[in-house]
């Protein structure tokens, strides 16, 4: 079991929605993780679409770093509407 | 990391049912259990959004995460202890689950019919499910999977002593749905607001599952109690031994409990054994009775001024018994989990052959 990849699991719950992670299951190739993909997470119709990833491939950013590697958007308030003071009277802003 | 988790013959299984037990901070009495398990939900995302105190010291972090019932994730650090309680705790429900299914397995070539029958095979189904959740929630934090298994096969850890009672009846399968499955979720209800998020995720996806196996076993019961005399009496028979493990399940008095303190601290653990049991038997008292069958205790009742019933502990030494292995399934059960896995490995070891066949024939393929 070793040996048997971690896949990470994404599950569409309808059309016009993103795939959203639900979870992580063992099985030797891709073929099989959906499978198993479908038996474990969708046992109740939850999806219409499920992607699986192994879990080696995926890159994460640490949460220890949070703070140095979200600070450049700290300080741009500008970003947001709420930042701007709209005149009185002004309509469709 | 075996060795730590692993831990000594008799204190592994003291926590409560399917490892621990935790609680919502209001008073959950009038909500339903599914809406307790959407309140967690609703919870977990408001939670996320509050501002940390945002200290840079590690373990103030870790602190500030719980303090503001956020959730600890994977990759952020967290004590030693959090993490080894964790294991044991989410490894021993995880084998819970997959041991749980051989008690109503035993069932279904012998469901009365088509429909109970394929009934049965999609809750047992569901465990495997809910074991997989849990076993992927513990790999989590650091543990393989392999070393899990070896864990449960070798008996250095345990599962809910429940299973290793015998189902003698059909109505028995009735009863593990009614009191075993509504006893775990009063246990597992609070653990979705658990503070490790990928407990507290599978926990409430498991809950949602539960409350079908619950209804679904009372279902059967209300049928049996409603048929002929002989039907009722396999019904009150099978209450009437299943009441007190079912109560045992919530692990012993407060007074004896080994980890709670912590847990609570660290709000892995909300509530304590005594108080889900109570609660646990408040629920069953109103549920009998629609059900016309009896609860096996003649000192139970009402207790006007405690606003609870008044009932009889389980025999706590039985449970210390059964922990220890000396139940009357311990050796079966762990028997056919062993044969299961061992007859199995023909199919892991083809089909691992046959993904690196493939691997080599299509390298970038699909």
């Amino acid at each position: 079991m070793s040996d048997t990849p971690l896949w990470e699991v994404f599950v569409r719950p309808r059309r016009g929605l993103a795939h959203t992670h639900v979870g992580s299951l063992h099985a030797p190739d891709a073929e099989l993780a959906l499978r198993n993909a479908r038996d474990l997470y969708t046992r109740r119709q939850e999806g219409v679409s499920i992607w699986v990833v192994p879990s080696a491939a995926i890159v994460a950013s640490s949460p220890d770093e949070k703070d140095a590697f979200f600070d450049p958007a700290a300080d741009k308030v500008y970003r947001h509407p709420t930042f701007y003071d709209v005149p009185e009277g002004a309509g469709h802003l | 990391m075996l060795q730590d988790i692993a831990c000594g013959e008799a204190s592994c299984n003291t926590d409560g049912v399917y490892g621990n037990d935790f609680g919502a901070p209001d008073d959950p009495a009038g909500q339903s259990l599914l809406d307790q398990v959407e309140a967690a939900e609703r919870e977990l995302r408001s939670a996320a959004e509050r501002r940390l105190a945002g200290d840079d010291h590690l373990q103030g972090y870790f602190e500030a995460i719980i303090e503001a019932d956020q959730k600890v994730e994977p990759r952020d650090w967290m004590p030693d202890d959090y993490r080894r309680s964790l294991v044991r705790q989410i490894a021993q429900h995880a084998h819970s689950e997959i041991i749980g299914m051989q008690p109503e397995g035993n069932w279904i070539t012998r469901a009365p019919s088509l429909k109970r029958k394929a009934i049965l095979l999609a809750k047992v189904q569901d465990e495997a499910g809910h074991g997989l959740y849990l076993y992927a929630a513990a790999e989590t934090l650091g543990v393989s999977r392999d070393e899990l298994v070896e864990l449960l096969l070798s008996g250095r850890q345990k599962y809910s002593s429940i299973f290793n009672y015998p189902t003698l009846t059909w109505a028995d399968v009735g009863a593990i749905g009614w009191l075993v499955d509504g006893a775990a979720i009063v246990n597992q209800v609070p653990l979705c607001r658990c503070s490790y998020g990928p407990y507290a995720r599978a926990m409430i996806r498991i809950c949602k599952e539960e409350s079908f196996h619950q209804r679904q076993g009372f279902e059967i019961l209300h049928t049996l109690a409603h048929g002929t005399p002989a039907q009722r009496e396999m019904a009150q028979d099978a209450v009437n031994r299943w009441w007190y493990p079912s109560l045992a399940m919530f692990g012993p008095p407060d007074s004896d409990s080994t980890h709670s303190e912590r847990s609570m601290a660290w709000k892995i653990k909300r509530f304590s054994n005594d108080e889900l049991r109570q609660r646990f038997v408040d629920m069953c008292v109103q549920q009998a009775s629609v059900l016309t069958l009896s609860l096996p205790d003649p000192d139970l009742r009402w207790n006007a001024e405690r606003e609870h019933y008044d009932f009889t502990q389980p025999d706590f030494d039985e449970l210390m018994q059964v922990v220890k292995g000396n139940g009357p399934c311990n050796r079966q059960r762990i028997e056919h989990r062993r044969r299961a896995h061992s007859e199995g490995a023909w199919v892991r070891e083809a089909a691992a052959a046959y993904a690196a066949k493939r691997a080599v024939r299509e390298p970038a393929g699909v």
